[in-house]
């Protein structure tokens, strides 16, 4: 049985260790570009357009999607839901590794990446909501860091370092709550202050909540997604309790993204209703902003529904795809579609193809370090010598 | 000595506690702000501009900018819309006359160095300041490039250096803060032949704005652009034809930027004050359930067991 | 305290300043707060 399993993760992973070396070659050349030649070498930018892929996607989109961290964590050690256990460490690894894809990012995207301790340590520019992101991120993914380090402590045998910190578990993941809470709102806040170049669909007075709402989502969705992966790849370095409990994962977290997709689908629909927005929903934007609600919030809280009333896993990890698609599309459409939607078309933003491919390079690192971390460090299995009882 | 040394420190404090504590009544009940007094305005009046691009000449100028490609006697670029750039802080455009078709408009564009600025709100290391001036000023060297100001101008007027790989800057007019601190005039207010510009103390310029509205009504619209929009700014405009067609947002509101985000950012310290007892106590309750739910199934062992014993010998070990 | 504000932006970035310290001040607080409260004598 071991021996034809892997027999399969060869030959799976040299394809995609071919990949992994071009695209990282390719990323190592442009990063050179971009340093070499200023954003304009490498980017779209323009004057109209200030912020590209890197913040829609690897800021925006990385952040909520690396919410699973704070979601699980909070569900099994401040809910008590310990048939979630197992998902516990991946969903940190995944938060971790995240947030750091996203710091590597915006140090391509800011125009002195070695100034960004400025607004902590020279001059606090504490009105702009932008303070508040950098603030808590920079805070988060040092807690995320201290809540992924048991596994890499038990991998060192750092046994009175792993005790400790394990120890400063409740109030870390309290810490992640209401961290994230913020910063995920916050996200959303950055777009408060130009009504004017958003679409009136998409502004709105609850951006701020829309987006921690949709992290939510994001969280559970990509647990769920994720572990569908790690089953296809890594199930070789899967224990009992984690084999045993991935289904119940599958089930719980699916249900709980249906009902928090279907109140965000009211509270979306209310804020069209406090705006009195309804003529909108006519317009070309409405009938895209109806594809956005209908398509990717509505049809996954349904699909989630039945899978989990039908105990479909099935329906349950494609509709998983569905919600994840659904956050990244209103990320893209808050922050480069709506916005500037009054230019005329020739001033507005498209990726240039060395932006995508830095963004793929970004996160063609975190699929390698998540492969290196997970085949050697207690994620997916414990460690023999530390069995928690829980 | 007839004062003792501690009664003269005592009346030396309490002068000292009183005056904070009369200034500071002020400033909380100072709710509304009115900016700084006797700031200073450039007031253009589009009904005078012929578009003859002096006061882009005279701002290439002032900042030691780089030659255009086309040079500012060359009035054709003006038959396409330009917007500020790196290499001009103001640009002067053309339009249609609605009210006469024969005589073009022209409109000169810059930073209008609001009273509550978009830009300086949205800076997370304060590289934007409003001046006493009037002028709104950029320090370079705190700027950590994030762009974020070019996000927040509803005028979208800062311009980024992206070509720089190690020194990029936001540009933008600067109202000539350096000459105007010498008692010189901006650069463009001096180049103007045609006095479309007028440099003088915000409260007159309205006034001078108003006078003109009275002398000549059919001459102008009856709205000085830059009074109240986005709060107001130290840059007004009057014009005599509605200032959409002159490519100027109507729409903007009166709301300055710093409050448009104030809310957001007030959530903050509830969150943090409020989240960890709501989460602690969640983890009460949870940790609570748990131990109910672990007495209630010893009890039930145990009672099970009991059950058991008085039909088996007494050898029966328990587990 | 004893300094006019003559903006919006100035009386904002003082405030939310003083703000943020005491939002820091406030979570190491909640946490010795929390440890204070469930500390003493358990009681079964």
């Amino acid at each position: 049985m071991a021996q034809v399993t892997t027999a399969e993760r060869k030959s799976i992973f040299s394809l995609f260790n071919l990949i992994a070396f071009i695209v990282l070659g390719v990323g190592v050349y442009l990063t050179y570009l971009r340093f070499s030649g200023g954003l304009a070498s490498v980017t779209n930018l323009s004057d109209y357009n200030p912020w590209g892929i890197w913040i829609s996607f690897d800021l925006l989109c990385g952040v909520a999607l690396a919410a699973g961290g704070y979601v699980t964590s909070s569900a099994v050690y401040l809910f008590g839901m310990k048939k979630y256990h197992s998902a516990v460490r991946p969903a940190i690894l995944t938060g971790f590794l995240g947030y750091a894809l996203v710091f590597l990012a915006i140090n391509y995207d800011v125009g002195r990446p070695w100034r960004l301790p400025y607004p902590l340590v020279v001059q606090q520019g504490t009105t702009s909501v932008l303070f508040e992101v950098g603030l808590c991120v920079a805070t988060y993914l040092t807690v995320l860091f201290i809540e992924f380090s048991p596994a890499a402590m038990e991998w060192l045998g750092l046994k009175k370092a792993r005790s400790l910190v394990v120890k400063l578990t409740i109030l870390l993941t309290i810490f992640g709550v209401v961290l994230s809470t913020m910063h995920q709102s916050s996200l959303g806040a950055l777009f408060l202050i130009a009504p004017s170049k958003l679409h009136p669909l998409w502004y709105s007075p609850y951006i701020p909540i829309y987006f921690f709402v949709t992290s939510i989502i994001a969280g559970l969705s990509m647990v769920i997604f994720e572990s569908t992966l790690s089953h296809r790849f890594f199930a070789y370095k899967m224990d009992e309790t984690h084999l045993q409990e991935a289904n119940g994962v599958t089930l719980g977290f699916g249900k709980a993204a249906s009902y928090v997709l279907a109140g965000y689908f009211a509270i979306k629909v209310l804020g069209i209703s406090t705006e009195n927005h309804w003529h909108y929903l006519t317009t070309g934007y409405g009938i895209w902003y109806l594809v956005e609600l209908l398509g990717f919030v509505a049809l996954p809280s349904l699909l989630y529904a039945f899978g989990v009333r039908t105990k479909s896993l099935g329906l349950i990890k494609f509709t998983s795809v569905l919600a994840v698609l659904g956050v990244i599309l209103n990320r893209f459409n808050v922050s480069l579609v709506a916005f500037n939607w009054h230019l005329p078309s020739s001033e507005r933003y498209f990726p240039h193809w060395m932006e995508i491919g830095i963004s793929v390079f970004i996160v063609m690192i975190g699929l390698v370090l998540y492969r290196f971390i997970v085949t050697r460090m207690p994620i997916l299995y414990e460690h023999p010598d530390y069995k928690d009882a829980h | 000595m007839s004062i003792s040394r501690r009664k003269f420190l005592g009346w030396v404090g309490a002068a000292g506690l009183s005056t904070t504590i009369g200034k500071s009544a002020a400033a909380a009940t100072n709710k509304h702000f009115t900016g700084y007094p006797k700031s200073f305005a450039i007031l253009h009046d589009t009904t005078l501009c012929v578009g003859c691009r002096s006061c882009e000449a005279a701002c290439n100028k002032v900042n030691e900018l780089p030659q255009p490609d086309k040079p500012f006697t060359d009035l054709s670029v003006l038959e396409t819309k330009r917007r500020t750039t790196t290499k001009a802080f103001t640009v002067v455009n053309k339009y249609d006359n609605s009210k006469g078709p024969q005589s073009p408009v022209f409109y000169k564009k810059q930073c209008n160095h609001c009273l509550e600025p978009a830009c300086a709100s949205a800076c997370f290391v304060r590289a934007f300041t409003k001046t006493k001036t009037g002028a709104v000023t950029y320090d370079s060297t705190v700027c950590v490039g994030c762009r974020y100001c070019m996000i927040a101008c509803p005028f979208e007027i800062p311009t980024y250096e992206y070509d720089q790989a190690l020194t990029p800057r936001i540009r933008k007019c600067t109202m000539c803060y350096p000459r105007v601190i010498e008692g010189l005039l901006p650069g463009c207010v001096e180049a103007c032949p045609m006095e479309a510009l007028s440099f003088g103390k915000r409260e007159d310029m309205i006034k001078i704005a108003r006078e003109r509205f009275r002398k000549y009504p059919d001459r102008y619209v009856d709205h000085i652009y830059g009074e109240h929009e986005m709060g107001g700014t130290n840059w007004l405009y009057v014009s005599g034809t509605p200032f959409k067609e002159l490519g100027m947002r109507e729409d903007l509101g009166i709301t300055p930027a710093p409050q448009l985000t104030a809310g957001a950012l007030s959530s903050v310290p509830m969150i943090v004050g409020l989240w960890p007892v709501l989460l602690a106590g969640i983890y009460a309750v949870s940790k609570r359930k748990e131990k109910i739910a672990q007495t209630e199934q010893e009890q039930a062992l145990t009672s099970a067991l009991d059950k058991k014993r008085p039909a088996e010998s007494e050898t029966e070990e328990e587990s | 305290m004893d300094h006019v504000f003559y903006t919006l932006q100035d009386f904002m970035t003082y405030t939310e300043s003083v703000t943020y310290l005491l939002v820091i001040a406030t979570l190491f607080g909640m946490t010795l707060f929390w440890l204070f409260l469930t500390g003493g004598k358990n009681k079964d």
